[in-house]
C-alpha cells in the first residue's frame, strides 16, 4: 500500500510517490535497543513529522535516513531504508552521494567559520564545483530559497558568525538545499529560536516542500499541526501511529497518541 | 521584625577576603620577579654601549691611572675601573682604594680607541707618523681625517680578501673534481685550469699582502696617563673618541652606531668585543628550521591520534607518552641527536655522497640541519598536546554539518577542523619557539660553535648550507660568560647577548602571536 496521492513529475510522468519507505527497521546502540520495528513510507514533496517524548527515537531515526549514525561506531542496524526503492544501507550505496541526496538542518546551527558566500557554496565546492558564475548563481538560488537572500545580499563575504540566531538557521537550511537535495532532514530546527524566527522558518518549510521531501523531528506539536501534512507519533522506540497531521491531533486512533497529542503526558 | 536568626558578621576567612588578598601578593610577587628581571637584564645591556666618562685619578705615590668607572665597593672603599691598555699593563681592570686617590679628574683631551686587538686603549693623542698624510693644522683633526682614509681602505682590502677567498674555495672544488676525474683530456684540462687559478690566487695574495703592510705602516703615538707611549697601527682603530668633550647627542650617535654593529658585524676577540650578528642569525635560522620541521610532523601526528586513531589502551599509552616526552632533560636529546642525527643520518650520507671529503665530515659533523632537526624532535611533544587541544575544541556540530553535506571526514579536516584548530596550533608554535631559541645545552652537542665565521647562507652555490656549524645567542651567552680568557670585559657582552635572546624570543613567538590573534578572529568571531 502506498501512502499520498499521485503527483505529476515537470516531465509530465507518473513516479511513485514514496520518497523514503523505512522496512521493519531496529537500531541497537551496544546492546540497548532505540529503534524496535519501525516501518514507515515518506511521501515525496510533502512535509512529514516525527513527534513524541525525549528519548522515544525521533531523532536517531531521522538520522538514519542519511546514515550519521554511522559516524558513532558502535550502532547496528537491522532492516531497510529505501530512498526511491534504493537500499541505502546496501554495502554498494555510496555514503557521500547518499547525504548530497539527504541534506540536514541540526538543531544548533552550525554555520562554519567563513563567509556567508562560502557557506552557501560549501557542499559545492567539496563536490569539485569551482566556477564563479555556477557558485555565484546557486548562493543567490539558495539564499532566496531560505528567506535570506534580502537580509543577506549585501555582505556576502562577511563571517557567517555574525548573523542573528534566526538567520543562521536559516543559512543552515539554505547550505542545505544548494546542494539540490531531493530530501531535508530537520532535527528539531526552531528549538533554539526565539518566536519571531520561528515563524519564519516554519513558513520557509511550508515554501521548501514544493521542491523538496521535508521530515522533520520536532517536541513542539503545534509546530508540527501548522507545518506537517503527516506526523509520526513514536514512544519508547516504537512508532504508535502514522497518519494525516489532521487525523493525529484530531482523532488519533490509538490511546497513547491521544493521550500525548492532548498533554495528558509527555 | 522577625530576629529570630541573628546573622552573624561573617569572619574574614569566610567572606574570601584573605584569599584575594593572598592571590594578589602571589600575582604581585611574579609581577614584580619579572619586572625584575626583564629590568636588570635591560638595563644593564643597554648601558653597556653606552661611551662613559673617562676619570683620570692621581694617587698619592705620584703615578696616575685613567679609565672608566665600574663600580665603587662601598664595604672596601675602593673604585674599580677599567683602565683598557692591556698591551701595556697585562690587564683591563684595576681596584684603587679610596686613601690612596690625592685627585680626581675628568681631562677633556683624553680618548678612547676601540681597537681590533688587545681590548681598548685610554690615552692621549702625542704623535702620528704622516707617512701618506700630511699633518696640517692641528693633530686631532689630522687623526680623524686619517681614520676616515682608513676606514674606506680597510673596507677595500676587505673586498680583496673575499675575492682571494673565493678563489681558494673554487680551488678546493676544482681539488675534489681532479680525485674523480680518469678521463685523461678532462684531467689534462681541469689541471690547466688549477694553474691558471693558482697563478691568479699567487699574484692577488701579493697584492694584498702589499695592500695590508702598507696599511699598517702608518700608525699614531699614543700616550697613557704616565706618559708610557705606544704606536697603534691606524689599521686596528675601529672607532675613537673623546669621551670627555662629548656633547649628549654625539655620545647618543655613537651609542646608536655602536649599537648597529652589534647588530650587523661578527664578533672579535674571542666574543668578547664586536657584535652579535652571526649569533642572532643563527638562532633565527635555526627557530625557523626547526619551526618547519615541527609543525606539520606535530599537526600530522596530533591528527592522527585525534581523528583517525581508535580510541583505546594503545592510543592512550602513546598520549601519555608523548606528554612525557615534553618532560625528558634536553640533553637526552642533544645526545640522541647526537648519535641518530649526526653519527647515524650524517655518517651515512657522508659516506655515500661525500666520500671523496672523508676523513672531513661534511654532514657527520654538527651542524644546522642537526641542531634544527633535534630541537623539533624536543619541541614537538608540546605541538602534539596543543594541536590536539585545539581539535577537540572543534565542535561537534561543525563536522556533523560538514559530513552531512557531503563532505569526507579528510574535507572537513582539511576545510573546517584544522583552519579552526589553528588557534591551538600556534600556541604549540609559540610555546616550541620560545622553548628553541632558549634552548642550549643538546645545542652544544648538533651544531653550534664558539665562532662560525661561515654563515648558513651566502653567495656560494648551492646559497644554503645546513651542514654548517652556526653561532647560537644562548650559547653565546654561556660561551662569552664563562669561557672567555677576560671574564671581566666580557660582562657587559653577557648583558647586552641576553638581552638580545630576551627581544629575540618576545619577537619571534610575537609574530606567531599575531597570527595566532588574525586566526582567533576569524574563527570564532560573532554574536552570540
Amino acid at each position: 500500500m502506498k501512502n499520498g496521492t499521485p503527483s505529476q513529475t515537470e516531465q509530465g510522468e507518473t513516479v511513485t510517490t514514496t520518497s523514503l519507505e523505512v522496512r521493519d527497521l531496529n537500531l541497537f546502540y551496544g546492546s540497548s535497543q532505540a529503534l524496535k520495528q519501525v516501518s514507515l513510507e515518506i511521501p515525496r514533496h510533502e512535509v512529514t513529522a516525527f513527534i513524541g517524548p525525549s528519548g522515544c527515537g525521533k531523532s536517531t531515526l531521522l538520522r538514519c535516513f542519511n546514515r550519521m549514525n554511522d559516524l558513532l561506531g558502535y550502532v547496528r542496524i537491522e532492516g531497510k531504508i529505501l530512498l526511491d526503492g534504493e537500499d541505502i544501507y546496501a554495502p554498494d550505496c555510496d555514503v557521500i552521494e547518499l547525504r548530497r541526496r539527504v541534506g540536514m538542518v541540526f538543531q544548533k546551527s552550525n554555520p562554519f567559520p567563513m563567509s556567508i558566500y562560502e557557506n552557501v557554496v560549501y557542499g559545492l565546492r567539496i563536490g569539485g564545483a569551482n566556477e564563479k558564475d555556477v557558485l555565484d548563481e546557486a548562493v543567490e538560488r539558495s539564499l532566496k530559497g531560505a528567506a535570506l537572500w534580502e537580509e543577506v545580499k549585501d555582505r556576502l563575504k562577511d563571517s557567517a558568525l555574525g548573523l542573528s540566531g534566526g538567520q543562521m538557521q536559516r543559512l543552515c537550511i539554505a547550505r542545505a538545499i544548494a546542494v539540490n537535495p531531493e530530501v531535508i532532514l530537520m532535527d528539531e530546527p526552531c528549538s533554539a529560536l526565539d518566536p519571531i524566527a520561528t515563524a519564519k522558518v516554519e513558513e520557509l518549510i511550508l515554501e521548501l516542500k514544493d521542491s523538496y521531501t521535508v521530515v522533520i523531528v520536532t517536541h513542539n506539536m503545534q509546530q508540527a499541526s501548522r507545518v506537517a501534512d503527516r506526523t509520526a507519533f513514536m514512544y519508547l522506540g516504537e512508532l504508535i501511529e502514522f497518519d494525516e497531521t489532521e487525523i493525529i491531533f484530531t482523532r488519533p486512533a490509538n490511546r497513547r497518541t491521544e493521550d500525548y497529542v492532548t498533554g495528558r503526558f509527555g | 521584625m522577625n530576629r529570630a536568626f541573628p546573622r552573624r558578621k561573617p569572619g574574614i576567612w569566610t567572606t574570601g577576603d584573605a584569599w584575594v588578598w593572598l592571590s594578589t601578593a602571589g600575582a604581585v610577587i611574579t609581577v614584580l620577579m619579572l619586572v625584575g628581571l626583564v629590568g636588570l637584564v635591560s638595563y644593564n645591556g643597554l648601558s653597556a654601549l653606552w661611551p662613559h666618562q673617562l676619570a683620570q685619578f692621581e694617587l698619592v705615590d705620584g703615578s696616575k691611572a685613567l679609565g672608566e668607572l665600574k663600580r665603587t665597593d662601598e664595604d672596601m672603599h675602593r673604585i674599580q675601573i677599567k683602565s683598557g691598555n692591556r698591551d701595556l699593563y697585562g690587564i683591563d681592570f684595576r681596584w684603587i682604594d679610596d686613601v690612596n686617590v690625592s685627585n680626581r679628574s675628568f681631562p677633556e683631551n683624553a680618548w678612547a680607541l676601540e681597537r681590533l686587538e688587545h681590548g681598548h686603549f685610554y690615552g692621549f693623542l702625542t704623535n702620528m707618523n704622516a707617512s701618506s698624510a700630511s699633518i696640517d693644522g692641528d693633530l686631532e683633526t689630522a687623526f680623524a681625517k686619517a681614520l676616515k682614509t682608513m676606514a674606506l681602505k680597510r673596507e677595500e682590502l676587505n673586498d680583496l680578501e673575499s675575492e682571494l677567498a673565493s678563489i681558494n674555495t673554487s680551488l678546493e672544488s676544482l681539488n675534489l673534481e681532479l680525485l674523480d676525474t680518469v678521463d685523461k683530456d678532462k684531467r689534462t684540462r681541469l689541471e690547466a685550469l688549477k694553474t691558471e687559478r693558482e697563478e691568479a690566487f699567487e699574484v692577488l695574495r701579493v697584492k694584498v699582502d702589499g695592500f695590508r703592510s702598507e696599511l699598517q705602516s702608518q700608525y699614531v703615538t699614543m700616550a697613557d696617563c704616565n706618559g708610557r707611549t705606544k704606536d697603534i697601527p691606524l689599521f686596528s682603530i675601529l672607532r675613537a673618541y673623546q669621551p670627555n668633550s662629548m656633547s649628549v647627542f654625539s655620545r647618543t650617535g655613537l651609542y646608536l652606531s655602536r649599537m648597529l654593529d652589534l647588530l650587523t658585524e661578527p664578533p672579535r676577540e674571542a666574543n668578547t668585543e664586536g657584535g652579535l650578528f652571526p649569533a642572532i642569525f643563527g638562532t633565527a635560522m635555526m627557530v625557523l628550521l626547526m619551526s618547519l620541521f615541527t609543525m606539520p610532523l606535530g599537526v600530522v601526528a596530533a591528527v592522527y591520534l585525534r581523528e583517525y586513531a581508535k580510541e583505546g589502551l594503545l592510543v592512550r599509552i602513546i598520549r601519555i607518552t608523548v606528554n612525557n616526552l615534553a618532560g625528558v632533560p634536553s640533553i637526552v636529546y642533544g645526545i640522541f641527536g647526537l648519535g641518530f642525527f649526526v653519527y647515524g643520518i650524517g655518517g651515512t650520507i657522508d659516506d655515500w655522497f661525500f666520500s671523496n671529503r672523508l676523513p672531513t665530515p661534511t654532514f657527520g659533523t654538527g651542524g644546522l640541519l642537526w641542531a634544527s632537526l633535534t630541537m623539533a624532535l624536543l619541541t614537538m611533544p608540546v605541538v602534539i598536546v596543543a594541536t590536539e587541544e585545539g581539535l577537540s575544541a572543534v565542535p561537534k556540530g561543525i563536522r556533523e554539518g560538514s559530513l552531512a553535506l557531503g563532505a569526507t571526514k579528510f574535507q572537513t579536516l582539511m576545510r573546517v577542523v584544522l583552519p579552526m584548530s589553528s588557534p591551538g596550533i600556534l600556541t604549540g608554535l609559540i610555546l616550541s619557539i620560545a622553548r628553541a631559541a632558549g634552548e642550549v645545552a643538546p645545542l652544544m652537542l648538533v651544531g653550534v660553535a664558539k665562532l662560525a665565521p661561515k654563515l648558513v647562507v651566502d653567495q656560494q652555490f648551492p646559497y644554503f648550507h645546513p651542514e654548517r656549524k652556526f653561532m647560537h645567542l644562548g650559547f653565546h651567552i654561556y660561551d662569552v660568560g664563562f669561557q672567555s680568557p677576560n671574564v671581566e670585559a666580557a660582562i657587559p657582552m653577557v648583558f647586552v647577548t641576553t638581552l638580545l635572546l630576551l627581544v629575540m624570543v618576545l619577537g619571534l613567538s610575537s609574530i606567531a602571536m599575531v597570527l595566532r590573534q588574525r586566526m582567533r578572529t576569524k574563527y570564532s568571531g560573532g554574536a552570540f
